[in-house]
Formats: C-alpha cells, structure tokens, sequence
C-alpha cells in the first residue's frame, strides 16, 4: 500500500531524476590510440568522466604463431618467437630452447649459460626501460622518455655487438648459443663469442643504467603531482591477481613473493646473489617501483654474471647437424620481463614441433582489465593500462 | 620499502624534478660532446658493429647451387634457379665434370626477416652478413636484389671482430 | 619630414590602421618565435638537439616552413560536423588573445590603448577564449573531442576566480586599475610588487598556467589520451591559429604578470629618461624569463587530473587569494 511517505519520497527522487536525465556514452578507446600499447580496443561505458563497463577486444595482432610453428624447423621457429614480445627480444627464446633441450636430454656448456644468463637480464633492463619512457608519457611528462631511451641504446648496441641483431637478436640454437658464422670452411672457424671489450664496455653500461635510474628517480618518484595520479589507482588484491592469472612485477608488486627465476633451474640464476622486489599496496606507484628496482637487481645480476664468466669453452653442445627431437612432450616457463612465459612443446620426432603452445605473459595480466577498471575515472583508465605493462604482441601472439 | 622518496618538505620532490631538466638543459648546451645524444643523421653516421646485421652479400663463385639456404629460409624469400652444364675431364681419359651454374639468386628483402639462417647454413661460404643499411626504395619492387646487386654487397663485408681475451 | 609624420598619424584613422597592422604582424612573429624557443630548449632538456636544418644550422626558419605548411594544407571539415560554429571557433580563441595585446605597457607612453581600466579590460576579454573552446569541442562531431572540450570548460572557468583574486592585491597597492598607472605606482614605491605580493604571483602564475591549458593543467588536451582534445579534428590554417594563439597568450599572460608584479618596464638601476628606448627591451626580457620558467614546467611534470585540478583551484587558491587581498587591504590601510 502506497503512504504518505511513500508519495514524498518518490516525488522528490522523481525530481532529481528528471532534472538530470543524462545517458550513458559508449567510448570506444579504439584500436588506434596513442596510449594503448599496440591495437587494443577497450569498449567503455562512459557516464561523464567515470565508466563503468570496460570490455577489452583482442586479436587486432593475431599474428599465428601456433599454427605458424607446425610447419617449421626449430632454428626458424627460435628467429619467429623473438618477435612475440618484441620489446624484449632475446627472452622469449629461452624458454622455448630450453624445452627443446629438455625433450633432447643436452647439458648446456657453462660459459654458453653465462652468456644467456648476461643476454637475458639485458633484455629484462631493456624492457624496464622502455616502460620507464613510456609510463610517465602516459601521464603527462615527456622527459623522462628520452633519458631512459637515451640509455637504453647503450644496452642495444652491446646486445648488438654479441648477436648482430638489437631487438631481435636469434642467437640461442639446441644446445647452447650460436657457436659460429656459418657452415663453410672459414666461417666453421670463426666463432660467435664475445667480442673484445664487451665485458668491460658492460660495466660502464650498467654504471651507466644505474645513474639513469638515479636520474628518473630524481625526475618521477618524488614528483608530487605523480604520486597523486599513481597511489591508490588501480589496487590489484594479491588472491584476485593469482586468480585471474596475473604473474611478473605486477603480481610482485601486490605484495606476492614469487620470482620465477628462484623457482625454476632454466638457467643458473642459483649462482647469483639477488634480491626478488616485493611491494606493498599492489597499486600503480608500486607497479612502478618494482619495475625501477628490477633495473637495479638485474644490472647486479650483470655485474656478477661478467665477473664469474669463464674464460673460455665451447658455447654450443655436441648435437648432430639435423636436430630431430625424440617423441615426448614437455612445458617450460621462465619469467619474462613482462611475467610468466611458458612453451608447450609436443613433439613426434621430426625436425620441428608438432604443436607449440605458448603462454604469454601479457595475455594473462589483461585478463583483469574488465575487473580493475570498474567505476574509475577516463585518466585513471590511462594509468592503469599503463601501469600493467603490456605489450600487444604479446598479447594477441 | 616502496617509500623511496621520504619527502620532507611538500613541493621538495617538485623541485627536485625541475633541477634535473634544467641541469640536462646546460649540460647538452655547454658540453654536448659528452652529453647530447643525438647524431645529425645525414652529414654524420654511425658506425656500426661488424656483426651487424644489415643486408646479405652473395659470392657468386663458391655458390653451388644446393639450395640449402631457401630451403631454410622461414620466409621463403630467396629463389634460386640453376642449371647443369658439363665440363671436359681435367686430365684425358676422366670422367665428364658436372658443375650446376647459377641462372637467378634474388632475395626479396621486403619478406626477408633478417634471421641470419641461410648465411648460417651455408656450406660453401657463399653468403655473409654485412652492416650497410640505406638501400631504402620508392617502389617495392625494387627491393628484390638480384644477383649481381648480391655481389656487389661483397666489397661491404667487414672482418669478424677481434674476441674477447 | 618628421613633421608630415606626425601629422599623418595624428590623424585618427590612419593611426588605428598603424596599430591594427602592428598587432596583425606582431602575433604570428610573436607566436612563431616562442614557439621555436619551445621546441629548442625542450630540445635541450631532453639531451637531443631540436630543429636544425631548416635554414642552416640552427633551423631558426623551422616555424616559418610549419606556418606556410599549415597554411597551405586542405580545409578538412568532418561530415557531421556543426559548420558555422566549427569555422568560427578558432577565431574567437584567437580574438581573445590578440585583444590582450592592446593594453599592454612597453614603455612609458608606449601602450596601444591606455584605458583607465586596462587589468579589468584584460581579465574579461582572456574569458573570451573559453567559449571558443567549448565551441571547438562540442562542434567537431567526435566524442574525444566533446570530451576535451568539457573538460575545458571546467577547467578554464573554475581557474578565472584565482586570476581574478590573484590580481586584486597588487591593484589595491597600485591605487589604480591603469596598467601604466600600475607600472608607476612602482617606480614611486621604487620596488616591484613581487616582493610583498609573492603569494599573488604564485597564484596568478599557477592560474595563467592553468588558463593556457599547458602542463600540468592539460588535461583539456591530454595528448596521450584525447589525441589533441578539442583541437583534433582542426588541421591547416584553423590549427594554425590554435597553435598562434597558445603561444601568443603565454607572451601576454607573462607580460601581465610582468607589468603587475615585476615592474614592467621599469628596473630600479635603469635611468628614467631612457625607460622610452630600454622600456621594451626590459619587458620583453621579463617575459622571457617567465616563458622560460612556463615551458621549463611543462617539460619537467606529468599533468593533473581533472577533480585534482579542481580540488586545487577550489580549495587551494582560492582562498590562499582571499586572505591575501584581506592581509594586503589591511596593512594599506594601517600603513
């Protein structure tokens, strides 16, 4: 029965309603768009400035690897992969050798780990770097883009120096590192070790990186007006992180002590002394933190990667000139710049997988934007997108 | 421990910020050579490392046509066509020698990945990197060289670099 | 000949056309070389060089080649696009700016007009530009830009109060909304207002900042979000005007903040008699000095968003400037 009450309330309710009848705008912040990170589509419910309903539409860049791999040798697929997460190009061959390693039974020489190990964390401070540059374009500065580029092109150009390649350097093969130029009578003899100077040119370059992270430090982490749009945006609980799947500093930085690195034996990161980075509040602040200190661990990692090197040895395994991999089937993971990367070998013994699986890191981490954008204002959308790190190719493989 | 900043003063970290643009300010403008890190492109170039990998240089002489490095190619961007022709025995009363001559060896470096696989299996030394990297065109087309443009790469080839120790 | 001179311009229409035409050349050269300025020291910020080639080695004619390239580029208006609006847009934008020109001081006798209530004058006609941006945003068929254009329209209106107040206090101890009178109050006080004034210059810079929408204040164009904001579906000379007058309202922003705050054209140590000759020479280089500190800003912060702006104006500023002007009426009045 309707009271007295009931009437008032409902009057001054109707009021209210009638007077600001505004709908909802659908935004497309579309394929094309200066601060997604490659071609992502986010479908979002717009009501002013806050949205409510974030869906994200994948596979602009489907490129098919999977069903690329089924028709190719292992050395042609290790020169695809690379360009699966192009920003750090030398890591996501790893996993993928080691698997085939793995099914083939081949220990790796020593010095052959070491360059890997050396190559890898190169990868994962050029990674860093870039979203060094890019996170705090997203906001608004636009200096810090070029010091951290700036000196990302002294880690470029001593992967170069190594593999002859800077963003996709193809240098793993079965059983070790590519060990020389070619197949012919000279080049069998003209190995692809480290050419003169590297080591040392490798220690002013991490000196170098170290005063860069100084720099933006200096420039970003204190800044008042970057605390305010970073801290408290985007808190990702730790149990609905490991739920949805989300792995590498984004996880790390909710708090989640978990570094692939310390858990598996992929390489030999046991003979590093090293600290795994852990954050507090799991918002974009820490995401970011966790990713300036990952630079600082990983140029430690460098240092002492190039002090313990040996001095000499053979960089591949003895393996037969057409590498057929026995049957069997296997699953790697190794932890990526971006996250947890894995490859799912199955193999039926002929020169090339039958079916390669691949988990990619950021396919996983995006899995939660629907969830982490929910009722956030159109810049927080920006920061938070920003702040997970992602890169599309990696997304959409 | 993800504090790193313990701000005292509010505004100290703003501050702190814009003394680091305006040092990099005087110091690209007093001491570039240290400092600015940029190159004027066309009237200064960069060296590269001699393991560069630039574009593919092809002796045509050691090439035997085995078609190895097509076949390993993961683009399938180089095509090869050869023929057999017979030679007269190098001593009398031999046998007849057969040597393939190569027709046409284009790589089409619009597909080319620049992976380093066919210079690696080669058998013969036939194919070498090089660091040259301005041979941009306005059609695409162009951009398939044939042999003789491959030869002529061969005068870029570098010595592999000293190793380390 | 001098004679026939200054009879000719005593004539009242042939002056008004004089200074028409010196205001027309002076806000594209005026534009185009704080532009360049900008692209040169963020340049040098960012360890890298800047314009260089265009016109020999320090690509001085770079802004000249952008001005002829916009200039001659197609009229490009999208389909669903609201025409009369969207064309006139850009010129209210820059009608606001042009118009700021008129009143101020370069020396002592040097001012285009000197009316009686010259900073009032100024502050109305800056607001002019506002409606052009919202006109911009709502008439460019684009949700980006609608978005920009909003976001604008609250920015720009919420940061007139503190420009506003701001100024009030160093009219009160000038005695006289005049801008030369201004100027003279402080050459009989013999120092710039700045130094009592400290707080309103702080405020005014902050609002002048938030006025011309740069960094940290651009969320209204918010490049790495709205693609340019209102501005995005403007290309050729539209664009052009946009471009001139964001520039051209820094120089008047700064050089208000300059004759109010700084002495103008007036330096203590400088004789009085030749203030005709090094009148603009000292305001042009005050008003360098502040540009400098404006680009310095936008290169060194990421940008505000917008309820933080808000808060800031609202809750900040403003009432920082009222207690100002209730201190600064104060002591006029004991002291």
């Amino acid at each position: 029965m309707v009271t007295d009450n009931d009437l008032v309330k409902h009057l001054s309710e109707a009021q209210v309603s009638v007077e600001l009848q505004t709908e909802d705008m659908t935004l497309n912040i579309g394929p094309q768009h200066p601060s997604t990170h490659g071609v992502l589509r986010l479908v979002a419910r717009v009501s002013g400035e806050r949205c409510f309903d974030v869906k994200p539409v994948i596979g602009y860049m489907h490129r098919g690897y999977e069903k690329l791999s089924e028709v190719r040798t292992y050395p042609q697929i290790t020169a695809l992969i690379n360009r699966i997460d192009w920003v750090s190009g030398y890591a996501n061959e790893i996993p993928f050798i080691v698997a085939a390693e793995k099914l083939m039974d081949v220990e790796v020489p020593e010095r052959a780990q070491y360059i890997r190990v050396i190559l890898t964390e190169m990868a994962r401070v050029s990674s860093h770097l870039v979203f060094m540059a890019s996170y705090p374009l997203e906001l608004g500065a636009a200096t810090p883009l070029f010091f951290a580029l700036r000196d990302r092109e002294r880690v470029l150009d001593l992967i170069e120096g190594v593999t002859g390649g800077r963003f996709h350097p193809n240098f793993n093969r079965i059983g070790g590192v590519k060990p020389n130029a070619g197949s012919g009578p000279i080049t069998k003899k003209t190995p692809q070790d480290l050419p003169a100077g590297f080591l040392g040119e490798t220690r002013d370059a991490m000196s170098v990186v170290l005063d860069t992270c100084e720099e933006i430090e200096d420039l970003v982490a204190g800044n008042e007006i970057f605390r305010a749009r970073t801290k408290g945006i985007g808190v990702l609980p730790p149990e609905v992180g490991a739920a949805f799947g989300v792995s590498g500093p984004n996880l790390r930085a909710s708090g989640v002590k978990f570094d692939l690195r310390k858990v598996e034996d992929y390489l030999p990161y046991n003979k590093f002394d090293f600290d795994v980075v852990v954050g507090e509040n799991g918002d974009c602040w820490d995401r970011w933190w966790v990713r300036l200190e990952e630079i600082r661990e990983s140029a430690k990692i460098i240092q002492q990667a190039v002090d313990g090197i040996p001095p000499s040895g053979p960089l591949q395994a003895k393996v037969p000139k057409v590498i057929k991999v026995p049957k069997g089937e296997t699953y790697v993971r190794a932890e990526n710049p971006k996250g947890e990367m894995g490859y799912y070998i199955v193999s039926d013994g002929g020169p090339g997988p039958y079916r390669l699986k691949i988990r990619s890191a950021s396919f996983s981490n995006i899995s939660i934007l629907s969830w982490i954008l929910e009722g956030v204002l159109v810049p927080d959308i920006i920061a938070i997108m920003g702040s997970l790190d992602f890169v599309l190719g990696d997304v959409d493989r | 421990m993800t504090t790193s900043a313990q701000r005292t003063i509010p505004g100290s970290g703003l501050i702190k910020g814009l003394g680091v643009t305006i040092t990099t300010m005087f110091k690209t403008i007093f001491l570039p050579k240290k400092y600015l890190a940029t190159v004027n492109y066309p009237k200064v170039k960069e060296t590269l490392v001699p393991r560069a990998r630039g574009v593919i240089a092809l002796d045509q002489d050691a090439c035997t046509v085995c078609m190895l490095c097509a076949r390993q190619c993961p683009d399938w961007c180089i095509y090869i066509e050869g023929h057999k022709e017979s030679q007269p025995p190098s001593k009398p009363g031999g046998r007849i020698r057969v040597r393939a001559e190569l027709d046409r060896f284009d790589i089409d470096y619009a597909l080319c990945m620049y992976c380093g696989i066919c210079v690696e299996v080669c058998p013969f030394d036939a194919l070498f990197w090089t660091p040259e990297y301005e041979y941009s065109e306005s059609k695409m087309g162009n951009m398939l060289h044939d042999m003789d443009r491959l030869q002529d790469w061969m005068t870029t080839v570098p010595e592999p670099p000293a190793l380390e120790k | 000949m001098t004679q026939f001179i200054t009879d000719l311009f005593s004539n009242f229409w042939v002056s008004l056309a004089g200074k028409l035409l010196l205001v027309a050349t002076m806000v594209p050269v005026i534009g185009m070389l704080l532009g360049f300025a900008e692209m040169k020291l963020s340049a040098k910020m960012q360890s890298r060089v800047g314009p260089y080639f265009a016109g020999g080695r320090w690509g001085w004619a770079q802004l000249i080649a952008d001005g002829v390239k916009f200039f001659q580029k197609e009229d490009l208006i999208p389909e669903d696009a609201d025409r009369p609006v969207f064309k006139a847009a850009p010129i209210l934008v820059l009608v606001g700016t042009v118009s700021l020109f008129l009143v101020i001081p370069f020396g002592p006798g040097l001012i285009f007009q000197d009316l009686s209530v010259g900073i009032f004058y100024a502050l109305a006609i800056s607001s002019i530009g506002t409606i052009g941006v919202l006109m911009a945003g709502w008439s460019s068929a684009n949700k980006y830009s609608l978005m920009g254009g909003l976001r604008a329209a609250g920015q720009l209106i919420a940061y007139e109060l503190p420009l506003v107040l701001a100024v009030v206090g160093s009219v009160i101890m000038a005695g006289t909304m005049s801008m030369t009178g201004i100027v003279e109050a402080q050459i009989s006080a013999g120092f710039p207002f700045v130094l009592v004034q400290f707080i309103g210059f702080g405020i005014f810079m902050i609002a002048a900042l938030a006025e011309l929408s740069r960094i940290p204040f651009d969320m209204p164009i918010a490049e790495s979000e709205l693609v340019m904001g209102y501005v995005t579906e403007y290309s050729g000379f539209r664009f052009l005007f946009f471009f001139l007058a964001e520039f051209a309202n820094m120089f008047t922003m700064s050089a208000i903040a300059a004759t109010l705050f700084l002495g103008g054209y007036w330096l203590p140590f400088v004789p009085e008699s030749t203030l005709e000759f090094t009148g603009p020479l000292i305001l042009i280089g005050k008003v360098f000095l502040l540009t400098f500190t404006m680009i310095w800003f936008r290169w060194t912060f990421p940008r505000f968003r917008e309820d933080q702006l808000q808060t800031l104006a609202w809750k900040v500023l403003i009432p920082l400037a009222l207690a100002n002007i209730a201190i600064t009426a104060t002591l006029k009045v004991v002291l």
